[in-house]
């Protein structure tokens, strides 16, 4: 027994130096950044600064790493959490809440559960099974792809942490007060009436039982999976983003999408609805869009229109939703959405 | 003579995990049946919340998540022991 606890600790401290030299590693990196993209731009590229192929290809040079740098990090940090989650303890977290506090609790829980949208169907089903209201499982359900980790990061690296707060903060809301209409419409009879037949037991929950190499050896995976998936669309995003940075003139769409078009909020949406797996590339494309007039309210908006209302999603819903609730679950996000896309335009 | 289950809709997820699981009985050279389940009815008659899920005879392995070729090499071998 002792020797397999000598293992088992001599594991730990190897994971924790490797832990400690990539973390040392990761912030040398990102300290040096900007200095040597300058440096390189300027000087071994030669281009002058002020000039517009030099502010673009500096532009891109920095936010390449520094974004891919971000969401590795940030990653790693937000899936070591999520580990200590899963969706049957959130199931066991939910049941027996009340609505109103079970919808505040399905939102906060919708960000630190592991989801993915496939997985919707069984956990809809599993939810509800039971006894989780509707309402308060439609509060985990939008709240999950809305607060998407990986624009989450492209947020806080393009714009900072007010904004990146700002995001989760709005999404929170969001998913609880739509949860909390769509529960108050009293719904049950549009789901599928065979979910109601199902009878189902969860799996115990083994999330609290995983030791640290483990959760770690996890977080490195997501880390590959996820970078390795958006490093492209991040890449193309950033060079479109450069473009524009660098070519178009400041407040050129003030007119188009600054506060003062009261059509550019909902235009936002219905344009972010459809594009759904591209997230990761058209952040950084917006952010270039806000530098040159577009207001903050309808780039948030435009953000969670592309990660929370999917299409994908939907029609995977559909197997456990009549059509009439579909439409109100859009209908109700979509307007939460613009509503929210409508407020910050007006505070900031 | 195993039966290896694939749970879900067929996500490149659950795809990923039919992959890793035929690469392991190969490994190990075992005979194995593979089933992809898709039907929400027959995913739900295993304790499951999360797909992608991986069955070994019956028994539900895993939930949710990617698992290492090494991961299914243990439950494969310890439903044939």
């Amino acid at each position: 027994m002792a020797t397999r606890e000598q293992a088992v600790s001599r594991q730990n401290n190897r994971t924790y130096l490797t832990l400690g030299v990539a973390s040392i590693a990761w912030y040398v990196a990102y300290t040096v950044l900007q200095p040597v993209t300058e440096y390189l731009t300027y000087s071994i590229l030669g281009l002058a600064r002020g000039s517009r192929l030099g502010d673009a290809v500096a532009f891109f040079l920095y936010d390449v790493p520094k974004i891919l740098l971000l969401l590795g990090g940030m990653i790693f940090l937000i899936t070591i959490v999520r580990t200590f989650f899963s969706a049957e303890r959130t199931r066991a977290l939910l049941g027996g809440k009340r609505v109103g506090v079970g919808n505040v609790l399905a939102a906060l829980l919708g960000i630190v559960t592991p989801f993915c949208s496939c997985s919707a169907v069984p956990l809809f089903i599993g939810f509800v099974e039971s006894g989780i209201p509707l309402g308060v499982t439609f509060s985990f359900l939008i709240a999950a792809p809305v607060i998407n980790e990986v624009a989450l990061v492209l947020l806080f690296g393009m714009f900072g942490w007010r904004v990146a707060a700002l995001y989760v903060g709005s999404g929170l809301v969001i998913a609880i007060l739509a949860g909390l209409i769509i529960g108050r419409l009293g719904l049950e009879r549009w789901v599928e009436d065979f979910v109601w037949q199902i009878q189902f037991t969860a799996a115990q929950d083994d999330s609290a039982k995983m030791g640290w190499d483990e959760r770690v050896e996890r977080a490195s995976a997501a880390v590959r999976d996820i970078v390795g998936k958006v490093w492209l669309y991040v890449v193309i995003g950033i060079a479109v983003g450069a473009g524009i940075h660098g070519y178009v003139p400041t407040d050129a769409l003030a007119d188009l999408m600054g506060k003062s078009a009261w059509w550019s909020v909902p235009a936002a949406v219905l344009v972010g609805v459809p594009l759904y797996s591209n997230a990761a590339g058209v952040i950084p494309i917006v952010s270039a869009l806000m530098e040159k007039g577009a207001s903050l309210g309808t780039v948030l908006a435009f953000m969670m229109a592309v990660v929370g209302l999917s299409l994908p999603e939907t029609i995977i819903l559909r197997r456990v939703l009549k059509p009439q609730l579909i439409a109100v679950f859009v209908g109700v996000v979509t307007v939460a959405i613009i509503i929210t896309g409508y407020l910050f335009n007006l505070i900031v | 003579m195993l039966t290896i289950k694939i749970l879900g809709s067929g996500c490149p997820n659950c795809q990923q995990v039919e992959q890793i699981a035929k690469k392991a009985v190969e490994t190990l050279s075992v005979d194995a049946a593979f089933v992809k389940v898709t039907d929400v009815r027959d995913i739900m008659k295993y304790p499951i919340l999360s797909t992608p899920g991986l069955v070994v005879n019956e028994k539900l392995v895993c939930a949710g998540r990617i698992p290492s070729e090494a991961e299914v090499t243990t439950w494969i071998t310890s439903a044939l022991a």
